[in-house]
């Protein structure tokens, strides 16, 4: 259980960093803070893709003729790192989109509190 | 050349689209519309191609650079992706032909560009979707789609930005849950590879890691099929998005999410995996029967048409949800089928619905009598056809998708869905004879009503034009053409999606 608990030491962070970054997409009631739970969020999930890479002992993916390519074991793997590039990208696009929604949100509303919005939608006639 | 390169043909001609419509929008003020339009044609004509193809050869690969997979990505033509390809190719393409007015009354011509170049964009994703057999370069897709539709719905009226960005949290938390169950199959497989996990997910046994994997796939699916309690951004988005947005989102969107659930569930995992190891088949059905009786509940409160056909899209989907829970090879082929019947038959309603905003400047339910329909007999008439598909009475295609899921229901003896499925065939009634009574039976209102309507351009008194009546008489032609065909589609198609070891058990 000891062994467990500490040998996955990594994954506990990265799970706390994601349960901070989904409570404050729920209970924030600010949009940007909003955003900021959800790019919390993202970044928890690549940090469990880039850690899920490495090894003991093992040295950055670039052929080391000491090494010789044939060690694949003491190499770390660099295909989570290109994929985690990508999610990047995503997170920065969705992100990007989520403030250009936000600032049409207060051009139309003038607020960007959840409950003070519900509050204008539900007067507002279509 | 094109015919060894046909899988990856139709993403690509959409993402050609998708940079050259604003590129010319900047040069040719009046472009983006035929040069969307041609893309969409041309990937259209090429998806239905590939159908035949695929009857004729077989399941059709594609290596991007040549690399072999599983280190490469590989797009997989086989009966299921060209099946579902050339459904919401061909329905983009008839939406896309009607949104040329919509978006001329309801868009600000500068945003007319790009407007089309998200559609653009929307489809490669989609059709990235439904064509990989990279689980990760599926996440890619399904991000590209999610952003184009969160701007897509964004342009709609006052209160649209606010429904996207509900829609975008919820969507981005989805995406996020299905990236990280592709981080622990990763992790556990050491593959990322469709028909690779197939092959090494029996050796990994049932271990916990498996199961959540699973179960976050699931979720971020399910967050895109608005399968019931995940549903939540639907009604808004759909009512407040642009006519043309919701118009493709509604038949083709939530579609996506099934395909990807039914993919990943008995393409990859495998029937014995979600059904035995792990009753998650079960929940999905569950899930799917409270969805169904909670849109149609919902839809029969609604008084705005666009916001009732939303609900009924929560529980169409719960339909098609149903039948993947239900696990038989029937409840497979009613799923599938009613992907291509429910494509068309929501399709023709907010199609009907737009002709009816564009006209009325409304589409309030209470204020719609059956003045509306002497002005506008055809959009009426294929309204009425679409809704009463929807109810599912014979010869049309809403029938035979209830038929193959009650028969899987007697298959399974879930006799609790039968009565759901007939229980919602009368709500459905309910709430569609609400709009058709009024269209047929309620005098004409006070003329003040029908003359307070704004006046769209391109409007005399009648009938809308027919770059858009055409696109909806010709979907709800459709429905009792493919009703009264379906049995051909199901033999000499629909059998040959089943997953191996299927087919064995039909009747």
């Amino acid at each position: 259980m000891r062994d467990f608990l500490v040998g996955h030491y990594f994954y506990w962070f990265i799970f706390l960093l994601m349960t901070i970054g989904l409570a404050g997409i729920v209970l924030k009631r600010n949009l940007i803070k909003k955003v900021i739970g959800m790019s919390i969020l993202q970044v928890a999930i690549i940090l469990f893709f880039v850690a899920s890479a490495s090894k003991w002992e093992a040295t950055v993916p670039i052929l080391d003729p000491a090494l010789g390519a044939a060690e694949t074991a003491r190499y770390i793997n660099p295909l989570p790192h290109c994929l985690m590039l990508t999610a990047i990208v995503v997170g920065v696009a969705t992100s990007g989109v989520a403030f250009a929604l936000i600032i049409s949100i207060w051009r139309r509303f003038r607020t960007l509190d959840e409950n003070e919005l519900l509050e204008k939608l539900k007067h507002d006639p279509d | 050349m094109i015919p060894t390169n046909s899988p990856a043909l139709a993403p690509l001609l959409f993402l050609l689209g998708g940079l050259l419509v604003p590129l010319a929008a900047l040069k040719f003020r009046r472009s983006p519309f035929p040069l969307a339009a041609a893309f969409t044609a041309a990937a259209a004509a090429v998806s239905v191609h590939n159908v035949f193809r695929v009857l004729e050869v077989g399941t059709l690969r594609y290596r991007f650079g040549g690399w072999l997979p599983p280190i490469g990505i590989e797009y997989v033509l086989d009966p299921l992706s060209a099946f579902i390809t050339a459904v919401i190719n061909v329905i983009a393409l008839l939406v896309l032909i009607h949104a040329r007015l919509t978006v001329a009354s309801e868009i600000p011509e500068r945003k007319h560009g790009p407007y089309y170049a998200l559609i653009m964009l929307m489809m490669t994703g989609f059709n990235g979707i439904v064509l990989t057999g990279d689980f990760f370069n599926l996440y890619v897709f399904l991000e590209i789609a999610s952003l184009s539709l969160y701007g897509l719905i964004a342009v709609g009226d006052r209160k649209s930005p606010v429904a996207a960005f509900r829609y975008l949290v919820i969507g981005m938390v989805g995406g996020c849950f299905y990236l990280l169950g592709v981080g622990f199959l990763y992790i556990n497989s050491g593959s990322l590879n469709m028909a690779d996990l197939k092959a090494i997910l029996p050796l990994l046994g049932a271990g916990p890691e498996i199961i959540v994997a699973l179960c976050f796939m699931v979720l971020g699916f399910g967050v895109k099929m608005a399968l019931f309690p995940l549903h939540g951004w639907l009604p808004d988005a759909y009512t407040y998005a642009p006519t043309a947005t919701s118009a493709l989102m509604a038949p083709i969107g939530t579609k996506i999410g099934a395909y990807g659930l039914l993919r990943v569930l008995f393409f990859v995992f495998g029937l014995n995996f979600v059904t035995r190891t792990v009753p998650l088949a079960q929940a999905i059905s569950w899930l799917a029967a409270a969805g169904i009786l909670y849109g149609s509940i919902m839809a029969m409160a609604q008084d705005e048409l666009k916001r009732l056909l939303a609900f009924s899209s929560i529980a169409q989907v719960g339909y098609i949800g149903l039948g993947i829970g239900l696990a038989n090879p029937l409840g497979l082929l009613a799923a599938v089928l009613h992907v291509l019947n429910h494509g068309l038959m929501k399709a023709c309603l907010f199609l009907a619905a737009g002709n009816f905003r564009l006209k009325l400047g409304h589409s309030r339910i209470p204020a719609l009598d059956a003045g509306v329909r002497r002005r506008m007999p055809w959009t009426s008439a294929a309204f009425t056809l679409a809704a009463l598909s929807m109810i599912g009475l014979p010869p049309t295609v809403g029938f035979f998708s209830k038929w193959y899921l009650a028969l899987a229901t007697i298959r399974n003896r879930s006799w609790v869905f039968l009565a759901v499925i007939l229980a919602s065939s009368l709500l459905n009634a309910v709430y569609f004879f609400r709009v058709i009574e009024r269209l047929y039976l309620k005098p004409a209102g006070r003329e003040d009503e029908t003359r307070s309507a704004p006046v769209a351009p391109s409007s005399v008194r009648g009938e809308v034009a027919a770059s858009m009546l055409l696109p909806t008489l010709v979907l709800a032609a459709s429905l009792i053409v493919i009703g009264l065909l379906n049995v051909l589609i199901i033999k000499g198609l629909l059998v040959r999606i089943l997953p191996p070891g299927m087919e064995a058990a039909l009747p």
